[in-house]
């Protein structure tokens, strides 16, 4: 197809074989990261090798694109398909920007108290973007407003003043790998506990806080 | 008057006063979103009847916010670079008809060849190159 076929132009082709991707896997694993982070109430973790690979993989096929013939008929296909890719991937960075934004206290405070051996939330770029958003937001409303304000009223909680992510949203949803017992709703003094099988293939539409854990191990995909 | 009797008024005015910060901060805070949007409407070159509805502090934290921004940009794909305020929708078609609503001199397309941005003037161009200046009201596209 179009992207084997862009690349079998490529003279480098062996030595990126060192790739674990075809090029095609690498750009399904951008789309569905793309689809989990439109539709995710929060921020998911980072996918910056991803990132980086289809930057690679774009910049090939620009190159490739330059040896083909003006007016080939093939040029435009490759062209669509180099412009197809891009969008996904500014998509993908600009959803994770406005959410960074939008979440900034709590992004930075979960950033900053992870443990060792967690994956990281944003990329090191990402979290450079954040801590610079905090300071310039602070910095704005200690001189615009807050520094005139009573000695015990001049700073604002952020942790506070911003809201959180609502995780309990509903989202839709498609099994990739099949799950046993998953917890719907639990026992309480009115109901019995609420459990699901959900079969592989199947589409559902669940609370997001149900699911989140199965949606960074990669078992449902967000549609 | 004793010191413990005025506690419920200190308690209240308090009350009072922590609401109006609430107030005021989510009232500035608001703006900040508007002028953070005007970077992804506009792009970094605000008009200057926009300019003219900001204060000081405000066009600080447009220039730091942009500052940040084009640094993160420049940082994606290990240095490499991708400019994410481009590619807003997903592409449609290759090549689209504009109409040029003002005089903006020439412009350059990646064959080499120069397009002469004149008011009035219709040009067949690549769709990504006409992007920023769409959003910029320079060009029109032209829907048939």
């Amino acid at each position: 197809q179009i992207m084997s076929d862009a690349l079998s132009d490529d003279e480098n082709q062996d030595e990126s074989q060192e790739d674990v991707m075809t090029p095609a896997e690498l750009i399904a694993r951008l789309e569905e990261a793309w689809l989990n982070e439109k539709f995710s109430p929060e921020l998911l973790e980072n996918k910056s090798e991803v990132v980086e690979c289809v930057m690679e993989q774009l910049t090939h096929m620009e190159a490739n694109l330059q040896r083909v013939k003006k007016g080939d008929t093939k040029a435009s296909v490759h062209r669509m398909e180099i412009d197809r890719i891009r969008f996904v991937l500014s998509s993908y960075l600009r959803s994770r920007l406005q959410k960074i934004e939008k979440f900034f206290p709590h992004v930075l405070e979960r950033e900053q108290s992870r443990g060792e051996g967690d994956p990281s939330l944003l990329s090191p770029e990402e979290f450079a973007f954040a801590k610079e958003y905090y300071a310039n937001t602070e910095s704005y409303l200690k001189a615009v407003a807050l520094k005139r304000m009573p000695p015990n009223l001049q700073t604002v909680d952020m942790l506070k003043a911003v809201p959180e992510p609502c995780l309990d949203s509903f989202v839709f949803l498609r099994v990739k790998e099949a799950q046993e017992n998953i917890l719907v709703e639990p026992e309480t003094d009115d109901q019995r506990e609420y459990v699901v099988d959900l079969e592989e293939g199947s589409q559902h539409l669940m609370r997001y806080r149900t699911i989140a854990p199965l949606v960074s191990s990669g078992a449902v995909q967000l549609i | 008057l004793s010191n413990s009797d005025l506690i419920p008024s200190i308690k209240l005015r308090h009350c009072c006063l922590l609401r109006n910060q609430r107030c005021l901060v989510a009232y500035l805070y608001d703006r900040l979103l508007r002028i953070r949007a005007l970077r992804w409407e506009y792009g970094s070159v605000l008009p200057p009847n926009i300019r003219f509805h900001m204060c000081s502090e405000e066009l600080q934290w447009f220039s730091q916010y942009k500052k940040s921004l084009a640094s993160f940009m420049r940082s994606l794909g290990a240095g490499e670079g991708l400019d994410i305020t481009q590619d807003m929708k997903p592409p449609k078609s290759l090549y689209i008809q504009v109409r040029c609503l003002k005089d903006h001199g020439e412009l350059e397309i990646d064959d080499g060849t120069v397009i002469l941005l004149k008011k009035n003037s219709q040009h067949f161009l690549p769709r990504w190159k006409c992007e920023q200046l769409i959003r910029q009201g320079v060009l029109e596209h032209v829907v048939s």
